[in-house]
């Protein structure tokens, strides 16, 4: 088993941290890697990048929205609790280096993703500006983590509860037309992905991503996590999860996360009543 | 011997088998074994031929009249230890070798009639085993000190472990998943081999001493330097051909379009099939499956059993180039499988949201023999036409994982990525790696892996006994 050695409840209650021993695995990830978790026997295996890496205390950190069925049962798990299998690191890492200027924009979920490669730009001595999205204040995560490791942080809400009303595209074109940055890392939802290498493209900004596409296995074998990219399929689980923003098809990959979207709704549905049945 | 009991005149035993009807909405094994009476019925068929073809066809060398002349005089286990001494894996090899190909193609019996069912013989006597709990495992020689890591728990990784145990080394084996066995596992469906049984004669491969670790995937969870590093003295890599190959023609990325070890995955070792297991099964109504191999038969009977109400093998040759074991075809044939030959898929079409709605095919026709020395097929003009479904499974083959390949660059690779090992020892162009398997022939059969893997362990324990690499 895996131990989960820390808990937190971010995010209006359905976002949750784990961290994780698992040793062998905190000993070789790099920023940008990913594993796969499975909760037990009869679970799914799910992939999620890896938020943070402590070689030294051989833990993992895991942040994950409760929304399918098996991300709550991940939810459900607490500290002395753990995980029957966890694999990786997976996926290949971030390509690192002093750009010069870099704009990180983390949403939802992706704030977590983009975490350890901000922290590790901002180590290649990188000027680090990052924008964070959320609809309100309360479904933010990771805020003082982010703060801590940027020169600047710009916070957007999508009611104004917290920082500046709007989009993290809104602030990402002030940025672009005021000052020239090297590189873009824009890490969270498809459509937020979406519209900003769309933006970024118009000024000719490099732009990174990562996608998140159904996978099974993880090591190049099922072809599940199959992406477009530059008009070419390529396999998220070995050749990414990072891509270049301006080649991804992200409605391919929108209409591909679609894929079990029923079977996904009906067992989240029979989990609930299994829950209620249980109180 | 009387004459009627002469060995020409005792017909094949035919091996019951669950009926098409019922079999075909459950995932249980098909067929279900001879009885002790039918086993030593149909051994008595064996003529014990003073030269052994039968073995000559065996790529691990099982003493197969041997063998089959204890099951004559009822000494089971005496029988199934003789097995025990060539092959660690009887219960998995008596039901998925294609025995017609190998020591059953070269019966003499065959020849003019019917071989002795020697896969039928060989499961009989694993599973009597299995179920008497009385299993005698090969004795080890005592330990030498020397560690090895195995790269992959498939046939090859298993056959080598056990193989080297036996042989006194500190074996440890390293499985990317979270379950051993490999292709026996997330590939071949629980109605042809069970996946208890996988694990029984795991166990046993455990018993001998074998140590496991899994969701280790070598070169990034471990490179194979440090592998070294951390004190191994040999390591042979059997990690498969799972790279999927899809068929490059428009609208494969569909919702509904997936390769056959995603279905094959999704349903064997993540078990879709069982409402208590969460991950969900690429469902299709009306299902086409692409090529026609032993894998394309596996896909085709699991979409059957997961309720499909039409499934359709779409092949561009004939049924007499299909690359299938013929037991297989006609399962899938009783089972209800419409075979749909000399038609190639041209391209998949979809609906608004995504989804595969159908696939559009183009009629073939054979011409002169191609490399292969199987008839070209050639496309009949304007003779395009749709076949309506909700899911296709791509079942054209694989090629090699290029995990290890792009980690590993001491390791030499052949031009489609496959590992170059020497073939009669297993040795690759990294000092003391050997490799194995499918990674090295690209897709073969279970028996043939362990025939490599069988091979890799003695110039192993070779060089491990202060020979060179």
């Amino acid at each position: 088993m895996f131990e989960i050695v820390h808990k937190e409840t971010m995010s209006a209650g359905n976002v949750f941290l784990h961290e994780i021993k698992a040793p062998k695995i905190a000993a070789k990830a790099k920023p940008g890697q990913f594993v796969i978790l499975k909760a037990n026997e009869t679970g799914e295996r799910i992939p999620l990048t890896m938020a943070d890496v402590d070689p030294e205390k051989g833990t993992i950190t895991i942040v994950f929205m409760a929304i399918g069925k098996s991300t709550a049962l991940f939810g459900t798990l607490e500290k002395g609790q753990g995980y029957q299998d966890v694999i990786g690191p997976l996926g290949q890492e971030t390509h690192l280096e002093n750009f010069g200027k870099a704009v990180c924009i983390g949403g939802g979920t992706g704030t977590a993703v983009l975490h350890p490669i901000a922290r590790a730009l901002k180590n290649e001595g990188n000027h680090v500006t990052t924008i964070l999205g959320a609809r309100s204040e309360s479904h933010m995560i990771l805020k003082d983590r982010m703060d801590k490791i940027s020169d600047s942080l710009i916070i957007c809400t999508d009611d104004g509860s917290a920082g500046r009303k709007g989009f993290v595209t809104d602030a990402l074109k002030e940025i672009l037309e005021t000052e020239k940055p090297d590189i873009v890392v824009a890490i969270g939802p498809v459509p937020m992905m979406k519209a900003a290498s769309d933006m970024t493209r118009q000024y000719g900004i490099k732009t990174i991503v990562s996608l998140n596409p159904i996978m099974i296995d993880g090591t190049g074998m099922c072809g599940g996590c199959r992406v477009t990219v530059g008009g070419k399929t390529r396999f998220a689980c070995v050749e990414g999860p990072e891509f270049d923003g301006h080649e991804v098809d992200f409605d391919d990959l929108a209409k591909r996360l679609r894929a079990y979207g029923k079977e996904e709704k009906e067992a989240l549905e029979k989990h609930k009543c299994n829950l209620d049945a249980a109180v | 011997m009387k004459k009627e009991d002469s060995p020409r005149k005792v017909p094949r035993q035919k091996m019951p088998e669950q009926a098409p009807e019922k079999r075909r909405k459950n995932f249980e094994e098909v067929t279900l074994g001879f009885s002790p009476e039918m086993a030593v019925m149909e051994a008595s068929r064996c003529l014990e031929c003073k030269k052994p073809l039968c073995v000559e066809g065996c790529p691990v060398g099982v003493p197969i009249p041997e063998f089959i002349n204890l099951i004559k005089n009822k000494d089971f286990s005496g029988a199934v230890r003789r097995i025990r001494a060539k092959n660690a894996l009887p219960a998995i090899c008596g039901r998925v070798c294609p025995q017609e190909n190998q020591c059953e193609g070269k019966c003499i019996l065959g020849k003019k009639g019917e071989s002795v069912s020697i896969g039928g013989l060989e499961r009989f006597l694993a599973d009597f085993e299995r179920q008497s709990g009385n299993i005698e495992l090969p004795k080890k020689d005592k330990s030498t000190g020397s560690r090895i890591a195995v790269v992959g728990s498939g046939p090859a990784g298993l056959t080598v472990a056990g193989d080297l145990s036996v042989k006194g080394h500190d074996v440890t084996m390293f499985e990317a998943f979270h379950k051993t066995g490999g292709v026996l596992v997330y590939g071949i469906p629980e109605f042809r081999l069970p996946k208890s049984i996988v694990e029984a004669e795991v166990g046993l491969i455990e018993d001998l001493g074998v140590k496991i670790e899994c969701n280790t995937v070598i070169g990034l969870t471990s490179s194979i330097d440090e592998l070294f590093e951390e004190g191994f003295d040999a390591v042979f890599v059997a990690v498969g051909a799972g790279l999927p190959k899809f068929m490059e023609i428009p609208g494969e990325n569909l919702v509904g379009v997936c390769s056959a070890n995603e279905y094959l995955t999704r349903t064997n070792l993540m078990k879709a099939y069982d409402p208590n297991y969460d991950t969900p099964a690429p469902s299709g109504k009306n299902v086409v499956v692409l090529g026609a191999g032993n894998v394309a038969m596996d896909a085709a009977r699991t979409a059957m059993r997961l309720g499909a109400e039409s499934v359709k093998i779409v092949y561009r040759r004939s049924m007499a180039e299909m690359p299938a074991r013929k037991e297989e075809i006609h399962h899938a044939e009783q089972e209800g499988i419409e075979f749909v030959l000399l038609t190639a898929p041209s391209k998949f079409v979809g609906n608004k949201d995504g989804f595969l709605s159908g696939m559009e095919c183009i009629k073939m026709e054979l011409s002169e023999p191609d490399e292969s020395g199987r008839r070209k097929p050639v496309p009949v003009k304007n003779s395009e036409y749709i076949i309506e479904c909700d899911l296709a499974v791509i079942a054209v083959g694989s090629g090699a994982n290029p995990i290890l390949a792009k980690k590993e660059p001491g390791i030499a690779l052949s031009k489609y990525g496959y590992i170059i090992a020497d073939q009669a020892t297993g040795k690759t162009s990294k000092k003391a790696v050997w490799a194995g398997g499918d990674i090295v022939t690209g897709q073969a059969t279970v028996i043939e892996a362990m025939g490599a893997g069988r091979r890799a362990a003695d110039s192993i324990d070779e060089y491990l006994s202060g020979g060179d690499f």
